[in-house]
């Protein structure tokens, strides 16, 4: 009696571990299967364009996609602001985050580390929506007077909003690298008679080269696809330029902004499909680059 | 039942209650057991010693399958307990190590209270009557020589015992799953000289009543606590013997050179 | 490099990095001192009026939480399920790496993308239209890398020994989890899952196409219908508004309030992760 009700009991137990077994598989899965229905999606919404009116049409150089004449679908100025603002904001990004990284991984004393860590984690958490209407309300306007410009809203205030997004990304991925680098290679610099800067930017830097590389990679995918604060205050004309001082529109404004008004299944709305695939493809190939710098490296977490 | 010729100096009646025939044991590409033939008698604690990767641990977690959790490993030939191969397909893993209780070198307790570290067992078998529960644990805590220490803080935290205290703990609750084989993978190396004696003294307890197997590094261990020992070197079993005769008159020479501590 | 020079340097490295602290602790402070005089309690519970012009922004607050608990629901256990079969399943094989490739790639992808997504699958193939539903699923597939990431990391903490303890007691593999490897490592998964979902709480851009209603003051009666949301209630107060020059109070304190919330819940986490990081130590 006892004995059988063992052997039901083992029987029990095993069913159960396979069944859990299959689901939590099945739980890993789901990030392949939402890969994967992104992507089919995406292209399924934007799919009918490529036949009617073509996908040459993209290419074309103005984005005018409501008209009484006739359309235009040109991602180029789009992607130029993309490009314009993202730029720009790399250029304040990475050497104030570098910098700032080298002071808090191998110069801060500990205690200044422990408040400086969670207060710079704190910019990470602002919603970007919050940064927009910090921006258009205080940033703007202080652009605008400083360069004495009919209006605020331009590439360069997006830039800095943009900047204050990836900073809090590449300053942290950037720790990380530096903390990374063994205390032997410092330590032997050090015996060697460098001083501790000179260990820093000899030897410590360069080490870590690599996982800031990829940090700067995962902060450009990220100022790339945000969307919130560059609608905001860039302004949002789609114009061909190259000056932080105009106006702009990126691919993510124009999406956001547009989407909402387009009758779903027209041309116009197919096209914003497609600058999303251009936006999706942009950001996957920034992060396979990125791990595999990492990984070739041996940097991987 | 015992091969007189591979254990000339074993007692005729003695039953041997583990046998291995020719297993090899491989961590994806690389050999790590060759061909181990060996026989481990009932009742009667059995050292396995020699150089560290030496396969001594291995072929230990061979014996509870507790190396299928490693992955791209793979047993070969066949070891039985009480004549039933647990390699065999459809061997219920936790009946198998129910039979056969594990301590480890790095002593682990839950951080739960005692009572539910020794209880984990029971409990995960589906005894659930607290009673019955409390049975076990007293007995188990007694076996393992801790009872006098802990019975007023049952439901303190595991982790506030000492090193020592936490080993036997381990043992304890190892005990109350009422193993008939308890496998020791170098209980005391962590511990300081007092505690290990402590457990010493305890293996010298529970032979009486469990067919031990432990893996040592520490020859005087070995030859103070145990009947029979083995000796491995480089994945293979060069002699295994009473342990008196292993220490004073060993057949091989590795055995020899290794025991008088000319390399190892 | 002499000593001046070097003192120089270091000078400039800590001027850099607290004056990006000034910045951070200015923008907080711009947000509080304008948001602060706004908040009361009838702009808290209040329903907005006059399209948001006067009144309160409850139905954004209530829109915004049930986001919140409808993506909690969906992808917590996605999350940790997918998480506990990568720390403790998984072998080094092709699925596995791809499931780590399938990770990056969604940790990556930008949040109008999700957007686009979430409108494609959700509101129209599923035809749940715009709804707490869509949003919740959209916000879900957002943040599920963030929640496998932290809680893999999570169980990896969790000592070797305790598994082999387990399993050599008999544990089956899923017991041996559930009983000696959730217990320890659920509060770590929890706080750091509740920190990614805190952030997909201020997103504006996932939520914009699938669930945000411009003006809608009542409150939602099922997971179907659409809500205000507190990220894109600000956003369209600041620039689409044919006030907005004249409602900055009614903007500040959405903003605080968004600020607070979202600053909140990762509050909560960590406190969370504190306190559990007392109970459990080894």
């Amino acid at each position: 009696m006892s004995e059988k009700r063992d052997m039901s009991r083992s029987r029990k137990l095993f069913i159960t571990d396979k069944l859990m077994r299959l689901l939590l598989v099945g739980a890993a899965s789901t990030s392949v299967l939402v890969v994967c229905l992104i992507f089919l999606f995406l292209f399924r919404e934007a799919g009918p364009f490529a036949l009617n009116p073509g996908l040459g049409k993209l290419l074309d150089s103005q984005w005018i996609p409501v008209s009484f004449q006739e359309e235009h679908f040109g991602v180029g100025p789009l992607l130029a602001g993309s490009a314009l603002v993202t730029a720009l904001a790399m250029l304040v990004t990475v050497p104030i985050s570098v910098l700032v990284s080298i002071y808090i991984a191998e110069i801060a004393h500990p205690t200044e580390r422990e408040f400086l860590k969670p207060f710079i984690e704190i910019l990470a958490s602002i919603p970007s929506v919050v940064l927009g209407f910090f921006g258009l309300l205080v940033v703007a306007p202080l652009i605008k007077t400083t360069f004495g410009l009919s209006t605020g809203l331009t590439a360069l205030t997006g830039a800095l909003l943009l900047s204050l997004m990836a900073i809090p990304t590449i300053i942290s991925l950037s720790e990380d690298a530096l903390v990374s680098v063994p205390y032997a290679l410092k330590n032997a610099s050090l015996a060697l008679g460098a001083s501790h800067l000179q260990t820093i930017f000899r030897v410590t830097l360069p080490a870590a080269l690599p996982g800031i590389v990829a940090a700067v990679m995962l902060g450009i995918g990220r100022v790339i696809g945000e969307t919130m604060a560059v609608l905001m205050v860039t302004g949002n004309s789609a114009i061909l330029t190259a000056s932080p001082l105009s106006s702009v529109r990126t691919m993510t404004a124009t999406i956001a902004a547009e989407m909402g008004e387009v009758p779903f299944g027209s041309v116009h709305y197919q096209a914003l499909f497609w600058i999303g695939i251009i936006l999706l493809v942009i950001t996957f190939f920034l992060n396979i680059i990125a791990q595999r710098v990492l990984k070739k490296y041996g940097m991987m977490k | 039942m015992v091969e007189q010729s591979l254990y000339p100096n074993y007692p005729k009646d003695l039953e041997m209650v583990i046998t291995t025939n020719q297993v090899n044991f491989f961590y994806g590409l690389t050999q790590a057991l060759f061909d181990i033939s060996l026989l481990i008698p009932a009742k009667h604690v059995t050292a396995l010693i020699g150089p560290s990767g030496c396969g001594k641990s291995t072929f230990l977690r061979c014996l509870n399958r507790m190396n299928d959790t490693i992955p791209h490993s793979r047993v070969e030939g066949e070891i039985s307990i009480n004549r039933k191969d647990i390699y065999a397909p459809g061997t219920d893993v936790v009946e198998l190590r129910k039979e056969v209780g594990m301590v480890f070198q790095k002593s682990n307790p839950f951080p739960k209270s005692i009572f539910d570290n020794v209880a984990y067992g029971p409990r995960i078998h589906g005894e659930k009557n607290p009673k019955r529960l409390a049975e076990i644990v007293e007995q188990s805590l007694q076996q393992s020589a801790i009872w006098d220490e802990v019975k007023d803080r049952l439901h303190a935290n595991a982790m506030g015992l000492s090193g020592g205290q936490q080993q036997r703990l381990c043992i304890a609750r190892a005990l109350a799953v009422g193993p008939k084989i308890l496998l020791m993978d170098e209980p005391a190396s962590a511990l300081d000289p007092k505690s290990t004696t402590r457990i010493e003294d305890l293996i010298g307890e529970l032979r009486t009543n469990y067919t031990i197997v432990i893996v040592t590094h520490n020859m005087q261990q070995a030859a103070r606590v145990s009947d029979y020992t083995a000796f491995f070197y480089e994945g293979r079993l060069i002699e295994c013997d009473a342990t008196p005769k292993i220490f004073t008159n060993p057949r091989q020479k590795q055995t020899e050179d290794y025991i008088t501590g000319r390399f190892g | 490099m002499n000593n001046t020079a070097e003192k120089l340097i270091l000078f400039a490295l800590r001027l850099i990095t607290y004056a990006i602290v000034l910045v951070i602790g200015y923008i907080l402070f711009d947000i509080i001192r304008n948001g602060a005089p706004a908040l009361n309690w009838q702009f808290i519970s209040g329903f907005p009026r006059r399209s948001g012009a006067a009144g309160g922004i409850f139905p954004a607050i209530v829109g915004t939480l049930s986001l919140v608990v409808g993506t909690i629901a969906v992808s917590l256990p996605l999350g940790i399920g997918g998480a506990i079969y990568l720390a403790e399943y998984a072998e080094q094989d092709k699925f596995n790496t791809l499931i780590r490739l399938a990770i990056v790639t969604l940790a990556g992808v930008p949040s109008i993308v999700f957007g686009l997504f979430g409108l494609g699958i959700f509101v129209l193939f599923c035809g749940f239209g715009p709804s707490i539903l869509a949003g919740s699923l959209t916000l879900a597939c957002m943040v599920l890398p963030t929640i496998i990431v932290a809680s893999e990391e999570s169980l990896r903490a969790v000592p070797k020994g305790f598994r082999d303890a387990s399993l050599a007691l008999g544990a089956t593999k899923w017991e041996m989890i559930r009983t000696n490897i959730l217990p320890y490592s659920m509060s770590g998964m929890i706080t750091g899952s509740i920190l990614g979902i805190g952030r997909a709480a201020g997103e504006t851009a996932p939520i914009l196409l699938t669930v945000a209603a411009f003006f809608l003051p009542r409150l939602p009666h099922s997971i179907f219908d659409q809500v205000m949301a507190l990220p894109y209630h600000l956003y369209i107060l600041a620039t689409q508004h044919p006030e907005a020059d004249r409602i900055r109070h009614m903007q500040y304190g959405t903003a605080l309030v968004l600020l607070l919330l979202v600053l909140g819940l990762s509050l909560g986490a960590i406190l969370i992760r504190t306190h559990f990081r007392k109970k459990f130590r080894w």
